[in-house]
């Protein structure tokens, strides 16, 4: 009975100290984070510069891969619409045409098509390219018919709309027969090898980050030799002297993300305009979009982690070197 | 609780710091360490915190053998370690009262318990009205005083002193001496490395003398 009421109470003590150590142990980090702050606030010209150059080494590979995305997005939604375009033949009636359609139509590797008359792709050319007055010159509608062929889904792979392509030509009525796929297909290549470059670029600037945070940290252990060599005197572990760098380390890194997400969302709000002009006369509604949530928690996480990663790799190399005499 | 065994010390390059060291301090036992400089006291000073390692034979510190303990305990064996330094090595950008929470805060003591013990320590060695001021602003006596309030707020069992009263004139070392005296009579083991032979014969206590590394003369406990 005592027993048991003494256990009960010593692991009631266990129980009771074991938060206790946690708490004590968050609050010494919340502490050393702060104090962290507190001496980069101190001096602010110096904190703000180097933060400013994380920011911008993050920015160049993180603003570059936002307006690739974006423009991987345009290239995404063309993809599925590979069509083939059919120029007939100019003197080609109007019956010869609904003729073609309707056998067309019953092919099954044909989904769709939409056709635009002589009259109309004249309309249309006259809006589109500023000559109207020139059109007005000419005796005759210069332009011939043409019947956009949507491939079925399973016949839009590139092999298949091939196929489909050569069929076509075949008809007497078609003049020219051209598959739409083909600039689409090197914009996507063009993107892809954008993006490999972005890559390779953002790895070049995380390593000019992890170095240029390296190096504060290794000036701000040697202005600190004395702090640490007197704390390793009096039993301070490694643990706790490398803890306030990496820490410091960390602001760098947050302070280098927030600048870079700043100065990415102002470049893109800037070229949203000019954007949209440019995708107008392609007759397109493409839009910029500034980086979503998740890619901007990107991009300040992986900021901070390069922070903190540099700090580390200054203190490994540095503080274990102090001893004190 | 302080036990070498033919303990030596050799730096690279050949330079003998000691050499076959041998002695034994009990727990609550005080002694000074004379010789020349040069002789070697600060060198067995450093072995005792573990700022050196002996190079040949045994050196046990409060149970420990040092010469088997990890790099990663060096720390914990230091705060059983109280250090007192000529050149007293304060923080000169830290308040008194910061410098000597220092130990405290390493070891991760709670914030209310710190502000009591440094307080208590500042009041023994009499410089409560000056925690907030910065070591610069005291005198050498009083800046002694605060590394030696450093050296024993976290009640080390084992403190050490290498010429503690090196840059103060007789009167202060006096004062020094009883405050080692008065941490002596509450069971510190006390080792106190010194050439101020005058002020140690006042003192009474156990000599042990150095010549070129070699232990040479031990007085025996009094």
């Amino acid at each position: 009975m005592t027993r048991q009421r003494s256990s009960r109470k010593r692991s009631g003590a266990i129980a009771k100290s074991r938060p206790n150590a946690v708490q004590n142990w968050l609050l010494r980090h919340f502490q050393v984070m702060l104090a962290a702050l507190g001496r980069l606030s101190q001096y602010p010209v110096s904190t703000l510069m180097t933060s400013t150059v994380i920011g911008i080494a993050v920015c160049l590979p993180a603003g570059m891969w936002t307006i690739l995305d974006n423009v991987k997005q345009l290239s995404g939604s063309l993809d599925g619409a590979a069509s083939i375009s059919l120029f007939l033949q100019i003197d080609a009636n109007e019956q010869q045409i609904s003729d073609l359609q309707q056998r067309l139509l019953k092919r099954n590797e044909i989904a769709d098509i939409q056709l635009i008359s002589r009259d109309a792709a004249l309309a249309e050319f006259r809006q589109l390219s500023g000559f109207g007055d020139a059109l007005d010159l000419l005796e005759s509608n210069p332009l011939p018919a043409v019947m956009v062929v949507m491939p079925s889904r399973q016949h839009s792979t590139p092999a298949a709309s091939a196929i489909l392509l050569q069929s076509l030509k075949t008809e007497p009525l078609v003049d020219i027969a051209q598959l739409d796929l083909e600039w689409v297909k090197r914009l996507s290549a063009l993107t892809q090898v954008a993006f490999r470059a972005v890559l390779i670029l953002g790895t070049v600037l995380a390593l000019a980050v992890l170095l240029i945070i390296g190096n504060t940290i290794r000036l701000e252990i040697q202005n600190r030799r004395a702090e640490i060599e007197i704390s390793k005197l009096v039993g301070a572990t490694n643990g706790f002297i490398q803890r306030p760098f990496l820490y410091t380390g960390f602001w760098y890194g947050l302070l280098g993300g927030l600048t870079a997400w700043l100065m990415v969302t102002v470049s893109l709000w800037l070229l949203a305009g000019p954007a949209e002009t440019l995708s107008l006369l392609y007759n397109s509604s493409f839009e910029l979009n500034l980086p979503g949530f998740s890619a901007s928690l990107v991009m300040i996480f992986s900021s901070t982690l390069l922070g903190v990663a540099g700090a580390q790799l200054a203190v490994s190399r540095h503080l274990h070197a102090i001893e004190p005499e | 609780m302080i036990r070498f065994d033919n303990a030596s010390k050799r730096y690279p390059g050949g330079h003998e710091g000691i050499s076959n060291v041998s002695f034994h301090m009990r727990p609550g036992e005080m002694a000074f360490l004379t010789g020349h400089s040069g002789a070697g006291k600060s060198t067995l000073l450093k072995l005792i915190g573990l700022l050196e390692r002996p190079s040949r034979g045994q050196l046990m510190v409060d149970g420990r053998n040092l010469g088997k303990l990890g790099n990663h305990l060096v720390p914990y064996h230091r705060r059983k370690i109280g250090m007192i330094f000529q050149d007293h090595r304060l923080l000169h950008d830290r308040t008194v009262f910061d410098n000597v929470a220092l130990p405290l805060v390493v070891a991760g003591v709670g914030h209310q318990e710190i502000g009591r013990r440094v307080r208590a320590a500042l009041d023994k060695v009499g410089l409560l009205n000056h925690e907030k001021s910065l070591p610069v602003t005291l005198s050498g006596g009083e800046q002694q005083r605060v590394g030696i309030a450093r050296a024993v707020v976290s009640k080390p069992p084992v403190v050490v002193a290498d010429e503690p009263t090196g840059n103060l004139d007789p009167d202060l070392s006096r004062e020094i001496m009883n405050l080692f005296m008065q941490f002596n009579s509450v069971g510190v083991t006390l080792l106190i490395a010194t050439h101020d032979i005058a002020l140690v014969n006042a003192m009474q206590q156990r000599v042990l003398t150095l010549h070129q590394g070699q232990l040479v003369r031990d007085t025996g406990s009094y």
